[in-house]
């Protein structure tokens, strides 16, 4: 089956995929990339590339049946299913606080201005397994620079789309929905946190969070927020969904930390998702393992406090 | 005509056979890589799932008893009681064989950092001398203290839900539910007690 790689970016919209193609050309890119990033960000380029060297790309199929998504279910093959009625286009996203021009726009126009690159990052939930996702999309920073957030930004608080009709996960008040999520200003614009529009060369499944989702790395994965309808800069640390319902549990930063377990479970070790039944648990890395471009990000703060 | 004994007997092995149907499905779904992106969870999970429904199950026969007024429910205590061990067992192996791929410092990462895990072990520590004295042999040469020692399992039932619940990240629906449902089968039982009491004292 072949499909348009992300009609509406301009970067790949001539460009008609098969997926041997794009396998070819994921290993070229990977092959490569030392070399054409490692010129354009020296530091990003070769450790993104001694991680790539690690990172066995999970098998598509695991990825879309297995989605905490709870707008929708909260189990995890359900959330497939009952995400397939959510319409994502026409999508307006709301960019609003502090910055000089706030208002709604289509994702089409916030789309055209950046270009789509692929970015295979590990993905660790904080329920102690990750998986290995090559992800379509570009760095947050690009598109929050457009919109010149002035000195007193120093949070992007982002929303997912608030619909009981569609997400009918929302009538029940597990979660204070809408959902929130937050980044500091820092780590939003930081190069490896990008805004996802697809994966696998493909536009995004609904249930892995369409039209546009946060994707942060170093982060557990419930930071990477699903569906944004809204992106907002203020002055003070948003208050979170997963935060608001178990303060101990989950914290605003919840960087992936091996010595900081959950209060109720281990984070040392990670099942890989597909991986076979008798394959051990892989050892959990602190920032899952993006330490060196993130770290600094945190110097000064301690890690075992600020969860 | 079959007897009235041949008849249990029939009932028995069909108990049995359809008791270990969740146990060929898994094992199948095992082989053919059905289970899915986590695998191993999935089958941890699912042998709970059936460990706990099991002793539930177990649990309700005595309740029958009371409302049918008939003794035979309490013929197929012991097989439902032994499918309940079973699958705990399973699910005890799954996580310390596959889960943990027998790394004792593993073990004693997640049991420290886990209550839950800590009380799932109590649990089948709970269950394995029920299940070792499930015999009829068992039963006679312990005698009254036969009672008392297979009442653990009122223990075991309320723990395992309590391990259940705790576990749950966000969603304690189904923990509530398994819950729920052993309140009623431990009701049933103390009206029953308070009736025999309250009858007791109107003789004398």
């Amino acid at each position: 089956m072949n499909r348009l790689i992300n009609k509406q970016s301009n970067a790949l919209s001539a460009e008609i995929t098969d997926k041997d193609v794009f396998n070819a050309r994921r290993a070229f890119i990977k092959s490569t990339a030392m070399l054409s990033a490692g010129l354009l960000l020296p530091s990003l380029g070769q450790a993104q590339t001694e991680l790539n060297d690690k990172l066995v790309i999970t098998a598509r199929e695991h990825v879309t049946n297995y989605t905490n998504y709870y707008e929708f279910s909260t189990n995890k093959q359900d959330a497939t299913k009952l995400a397939k009625p959510l319409k994502t286009k026409p999508w307006r996203v709301e960019i609003s606080g502090e910055i000089d021009k706030p208002g709604f726009y289509h994702l089409d126009d916030l789309l055209k201005a950046n270009t789509i690159e692929e970015r295979i990052y590990r993905f660790r939930c904080v329920e102690a397994w990750s998986m290995v996702v090559p992800w379509l999309g570009f760095p947050l920073a690009q598109m929050l620079a457009r919109f010149q957030p002035n000195s007193r930004a120093k949070f992007v608080e982002f929303t997912t789309l608030y619909d009981p009709e569609v997400m009918v996960g929302q009538h029940s008040s597990i979660l204070n929905w809408p959902y929130v999520e937050g980044l500091r200003m820092d780590e939003a614009m930081h190069p490896l946190t990008i805004l996802a529009t697809g994966m696998y060369g493909e536009d995004l499944p609904n249930q892995n969070g369409a039209p546009l989702r946060l994707i942060v790395p170093w982060k557990y994965g419930f930071k990477s927020i699903k569906a944004i309808v809204k992106i907002h800069f203020r002055e003070t640390m948003p208050d979170t969904a997963w935060h608001k319902s178990a303060p101990r549990e989950y914290g605003f930063y919840a960087n992936v930390n091996p010595e900081v377990s959950h209060p109720r479970w281990s984070q040392s070790r990670e099942r890989v998702l597909g991986s076979s039944i008798f394959t051990p648990k892989r050892a959990t890395e602190l920032f899952n393992g993006y330490g060196q471009q993130v770290a600094s990000l945190y110097t000064g703060m301690d890690l075992t406090q600020s969860i | 005509m079959i007897s009235a004994r041949n008849k249990t007997r029939l009932l028995k092995a069909l108990l049995i056979f359809l008791g270990l149907v969740p146990f060929w499905l898994l094992l199948y779904a095992m082989l053919t890589d059905q289970l899915g992106a986590n695998a191993i969870q999935t089958l941890h999970f699912r042998l709970g799932d059936w460990a706990l429904r099991f002793l539930l199950l177990g649990l309700a026969l005595t309740p029958i008893k009371i409302i049918t007024q008939q003794a035979w429910p309490l013929r197929y205590r012991r097989i439902l009681g032994l499918l309940a061990f079973f699958y705990a067992s399973l699910h005890v192996l799954v996580y310390v064989a596959l889960d943990l791929s027998w790394s004792w410092t593993a073990f004693i990462d997640e049991v420290s950092k886990s209550p839950y895990i800590l009380l799932g072990l109590l649990t089948y520590v709970l269950l394995v001398p029920l299940a070792i004295t499930s015999t009829k042999a068992m039963q006679k040469r312990l005698a009254r203290r036969w009672l008392v020692l297979h009442s653990l399992v009122y223990v075991a039932a309320l723990t395992a839900c309590l391990h259940y619940l705790w576990l749950v990240k966000l969603d304690i629906s189904q923990p509530l539910l398994y819950l729920g449902l052993l309140g009623i089968l431990l009701a049933v039982r103390v009206d029953r007690f308070n009736r025999n009491r309250s009858v007791g004292r109107l003789k004398h």
